[in-house]
């Protein structure tokens, strides 16, 4: 996992997560704390992220954040965190470990 | 809209696709198009191929036997699945286009059995092209880059059917980017400014049109924008597109 932005916000506290890459639909839906795993890589992301209090942006199969979305990242403390892993395999990963750690 | 004097008013539908398009019936062919069009009252009718303009020059030439104005352009799906219209002021650009376009293209061939035929006809309708390529795939280029190349060519840049679920601007980014220049915005025949503005305040700083998203004959006028014009010209649409000069638009 490669943390790309926003690092001074890696200490927050994690309540779960939310996958999908309709930005609206994470507008409407993804709750405080949750981690927010997507492949679109637009600023928008990190706007929708700051708005709803997110603890961090996870991006898969290799993508980076565009150069103003790692900006507003690093401005905002919301992290960018990326993986090489495809969106199933990063949240089946997720989902097992926010169990064990009684995240969920 | 009251007429003005010196000014007239023309009808066009900004948006619609020809057999190009893989989800185009083959039924929109040039002939067959321009046909419906004129039968629709239509002095102007945008070509908006996905993803190519290679389509713009026969029906340009069609229609120009029957008194109907084209406007080239091309429906880009962006990296974000965004749709985009783009509107090129002549041929020079629209290809400068359609070669970036297809560069960009994901490199996924078509399967006219899934997807649908994607064919470039001419004139008389015989088909001189198939584009390989999957002309419904995205270009690998985000909205915010898509905007700029377009504007570098002297087009205009419009989102799509803004209001749509599928595709809309809104619903794949949840706003529109603030730093995007925008000539105008599309809006389907499914709803109202009035609606939406209510429902997003900021989108009260942009203009309006509409077109059809024509994919079939009949369909084509069926939702399009009334232009007030001195005359039908590049120029004219764009000061339409600002609001100036007493050059305007409405939806219908």
């Amino acid at each position: 996992m490669t943390a790309y932005s926003g690092k001074d916000g890696l200490d927050r506290q994690v309540t779960g997560g939310y996958a999908s890459d309709l930005l609206s639909d994470v507008m409407g839906h993804a709750r405080e704390g949750q981690v927010w795993i997507t492949l679109q890589t637009h600023k928008n992301v990190m706007a929708i992220a700051s708005l709803k209090d997110l603890a961090a942006v996870i991006l898969v199969k290799g993508h980076g954040p565009d150069d103003d979305a790692a900006q507003q990242s690093n401005e905002e403390g919301v992290p960018v965190l990326g993986t090489t892993r495809e969106a199933f395999e990063m949240v089946g990963e997720l989902y097992e470990a926010f169990k064990e750690h009684e995240i969920l | 809209m009251k007429l003005l004097r010196n000014m007239k008013y023309y009808k066009a539908d900004m948006h619609l696709h020809t057999a190009l398009s893989p989800c185009g019936s083959l039924d929109m062919g040039p002939q067959n198009l321009v046909r419906h069009a004129v039968e629709a009252g239509l002095d102007m009718i945008a070509v908006t191929d996905h993803n190519s303009g290679r389509q713009c020059r026969s029906v340009a030439r069609v229609a120009s036997d029957q008194g109907l104005s084209v406007l080239c352009g091309v429906e880009v799906n962006t990296r974000e699945e965004v749709h985009c219209l783009a509107y090129f002021p002549s041929f020079r650009e629209l290809d400068a286009f359609d070669r970036l376009l297809y560069g960009q293209l994901a490199d996924i061939p078509n399967d006219p059995d899934k997807f649908g035929y994607q064919v470039v006809v001419d004139e008389q309708e015989q088909i001189v092209d198939y584009p390989q390529k999957l002309l419904i795939s995205s270009v690998d280029m985000g909205v915010d880059e898509v905007e700029q190349a377009v504007h570098r060519l002297g087009g205009l840049f419009i989102p799509a059917h803004i209001d749509r679920l599928r595709n809309g601007i809104i619903a794949q980014l949840g706003f529109i980017p603030p730093g995007l220049k925008c000539d105008a915005l599309e809006i389907s025949r499914h709803s109202n400014v009035e609606t939406l503005v209510r429902e997003h305040p900021y989108l009260a700083d942009y203009s309006f049109l509409r077109g059809s998203d024509a994919h079939h004959p009949e369909d084509i006028g069926r939702g399009g924008t009334r232009f007030q014009l001195a005359d039908l010209t590049w120029r004219e649409i764009c000061m339409a597109l600002e609001g100036t000069g007493e050059r305007k638009m409405e939806l219908l």
